[in-house]
């Protein structure tokens, strides 16, 4: 009977590493979510900062992007697109000014987060300079213009001929300042 | 031989017995039953008639949200559990469970998991809302204070599924009656096996959703949240990740159920013993790689909307080699129509129906159209209502001669047979047409266009409802003074418990191994 509950004591152990394993496996599907969305551009995820270098421009072909600009739950902005949309050439270099203006009487600090879609989309959208690449701080009653730069690539497939650019703004002067006072 | 043990409730609480412990399991699945199966005729009284009834919408949410939870975990699951511990120890010639006090333990964490659950309703606030899935944001950004007990709840019970499942695989390898290979084992024992390991595989995929929301809510991550670099998207992949395995987990010990039952009432082997054994290995092999399907209007791209549509109508093909194998079972059998049997036959007609409705939503392009309609609601109706719910039946009347020695009445079964066969397509089959035509779930109104199909529902799930008191009449009344059971009741019936084991079952199941051949 101690042979058998040997036995059961070493299969229990190897299940238990199963049932551990899979639990951790459910916290690593977050990083590999993301990475996978960063290698395929799928969940319309744009990329990090790109260079201006060297780009060729097709001229035979336009390509309508869109723009959109939405505000999160308790964030008391206002936020929009100077432009509404652009016709582009893909390699051509485009400059858009969005506007924002904090309307509250608080000084908050915002993010925003941008999506394309069709998904597909977002490999080619390659931006030199955009304010989602920072933070932006608006004293109460502040008002800015922020440019965003953008190119698309000339390898954008043929289908695609009308892009959406949209961008969230979440108010994180919650976080920033946690992480203020934790750092100190 | 004397039974030692303690008497009254100290019985209950203290058995490490695993027909006890099975007994409980199954009354407690069957008290959810009737828990979850109150909600639903909430639900069906309230969408009775187009128009506000009876319930504000708000509550409405808080039923469909509870009826599918308390559904899933503390109805399918339990009943399923409550059969392995019956079945497992007498199909494989074992004295009990391997792990008898950890039996013990999972069973006893479930009343309080779903006393925490149920409690939900009568807080401020009232009780999760947001439908058995608990989709982010709708379960972390705006949910109901109680969602909290939710989470506690669903860790507890995953607990509770992880130590039943770990007991069942050690059981199944380390505790066969010499002579019991694997590809002698009794189908029921087969799909529990590869239910077990599902259930080690997902369950805790699911604990780690649950935690994740709960820090979401109140420890300042952002998984789900996007102003936080979350994504809430990313909740459906890691929660279908766990769902679709989960309905497998659900409906694979009935296929087992119902490959002893067949047989046996067919007078005949089953048809292709280890087909049967591979397809459901590789049923349960495909549930990992099919999940997005339930997530196709999300924007995917469309070689991924390909993937996981090819990878799930793989699925039709080992669950046809099943459905092809029953009916070759039947055929040319000396058939007789007992209760189980019946239940059994209509268990393979139904399901086949939920798995056509499921073919159907597999195709990609067509589900923008199904996708959150009653046609979902239909089709996994079909599959557990018919599916794990007639299994688990036709197996409570199939081995109620056994574990009691008593027989139940053969006239009121079959009147619960009947009944429940009509009502369970009143109910479930006009779904499919308010479905196709556009009918939203989870929507305690609805436009005119919908009003007959949704009349004959609701009439259908009263009856539906009240058909199975006929199960709980019969079962007490058979318990209380039952005709005595043959020692083999059923004369086609094989394997250990009927073979190599007097009727009614004794406490102590095989202190020496049965002999195999």
């Amino acid at each position: 009977m101690t042979e058998q509950a040997q036995e059961n004591k070493k299969l229990i152990r190897r299940l238990i590493g199963i049932v551990g394993g899979m639990f951790l496996f459910a916290f690593a599907l977050v990083p590999l979510y993301n990475v996978f969305c960063d290698i395929t551009g799928i969940n319309g995820k744009t990329r990090g900062q790109a260079l201006y270098q060297n780009v060729d421009i097709d001229k035979s072909r336009v390509v309508t992007v869109e723009f959109l600009t939405n505000i999160n739950r308790g964030m008391p902005w206002k936020f929009e697109s100077r432009l509404r949309s652009i016709d582009v050439h893909p390699g051509e270099l485009n400059e858009v000014i969005f506007y924002a203006k904090n309307t509250s009487k608080f000084d908050i600090v915002g993010q925003s987060v941008p999506s394309v879609s069709p998904g597909k989309a977002a490999l080619y959208l390659n931006k030199t300079e955009c304010f989602c690449f920072d933070q932006q701080t608006l004293l109460a009653g502040e008002e800015i213009e922020m440019p965003m730069k953008f190119f698309i690539d000339a390898d954008i497939p043929e289908d695609i001929t009308r892009l959406t650019l949209s961008y969230q703004l979440f108010n994180i002067t919650d976080s920033v300042y946690a992480e203020s006072v934790g750092t100190k | 031989m004397s039974d030692h043990r303690p008497t009254g409730i100290k019985r209950w609480l203290y058995t490490t017995n695993h027909k006890d412990i099975g007994t409980m399991y199954l009354w407690f699945s069957f008290i959810m039953f009737l828990t979850g199966g109150a909600m639903a005729m909430v639900i069906r009284a309230e969408l009775y008639q187009p128009g506000l009834q009876f319930v504000e919408p708000g509550f409405f949410n808080q039923m469909t949200t509870m009826h599918g939870l308390i559904m899933v975990f503390g109805a399918v699951m339990p009943s399923m559990v409550g059969l392995a511990n019956w079945l497992i120890p007498m199909q494989i010639g074992a004295p009990d469970m391997a792990l008898p006090r950890m039996n013990n333990w999972s069973f006893w964490i479930l009343p309080f998991a779903f006393t925490l659950l149920l409690s939900s309703l009568f807080m401020e606030g009232g009780a999760p809302n947001f439908g058995w899935t608990f989709y982010a944001p709708l379960s972390t950004t705006y949910a109901p204070p109680s969602t909290d007990f939710f989470i506690l709840g669903v860790h507890m019970m995953g607990i509770s599924s992880i130590m039943g499942a770990i007991n069942v695989i050690v059981t199944i390898f380390n505790m066969r009656a010499p002579g019991m290979t694997l590809m002698k084992m009794p189908l029921f024992v087969w799909t529990w096996l590869i239910t077990a390991f599902l259930l080690i595989m997902v369950m805790p995929v699911l604990a780690g959703v649950v935690t994740m929301m709960l820090t979401d809510r109140h420890f300042g991550t952002a998984f789900f949240d996007a102003a936080g670099g979350g994504d809430p998207v990313m909740f459906q992949h890691i929660f279908w990740f766990f769902g679709h395995p989960e309905v497998y987990i659900m409906v694979l010990p009935a296929f087992g159920v119902v490959s002893e039952i067949i047989p046996a009432f067919s007078r005949k082997k089953l048809f292709g013993y280890s087909s049967m054994v591979y397809a459901t290995a590789s049923i349960a092999l495909l549930s990992f790689i099919v999940w997005a399907h339930h997530m196709f209007a999300v924007g995917m791209p469309v070689a991924g909307e390909l993937f996981f549509m090819i990878a799930t109508m793989l699925i039709a093909v080992p669950t046809g080699v099943k459905v092809f194998n029953w009916i070759a079972t039947m055929w040319q059998g000396s058939l007789t129509f007992e209760t189980p049997m019946l239940f059994s036959i209509a268990f393979v007609i139904l399901f086949t129906i939920g798995g056509f409705s499921g073919v159907m939503l597999a195709m990609a392009p067509v589900d923008f159209q199904y996708h959150d309609t009653y046609f979902v609601v239909a089709h996994f109706h079909y599959v557990l209502f018919p599916g794990a719910i007639f299994g688990t039946t036709a197996a409570v009347y199939y081995w109620f001669p056994k574990w009691t020695g008593k027989m139940y009445n053969e006239t009121i079964g079959k009147w619960h047979f009947w009944l429940s066969m009509v009502f369970v397509n009143l109910t479930f089959f006009p779904m499919h047409f308010s479905g196709l035509a556009g009918m939203p779930r989870r929507i305690p109104d609805y436009n005119m266009m919908f009003a007959d199909y949704n009349m004959w529902a609701s009439i259908g799930a009263f009856g539906l409802g009240l058909t199975q008191v006929f199960f709980f009449v019969t079962i007490i009344m058979a318990i209380r003074n039952g005709k005595k059971a043959d020692e083999k009741q059923w004369d086609g019936a094989t394997g250990l418990e009927w073979d190599a084991m007097p009727t009614p079952a004794p406490y102590h199941s095989f202190s020496t191994p049965p002999k195999v051949d």
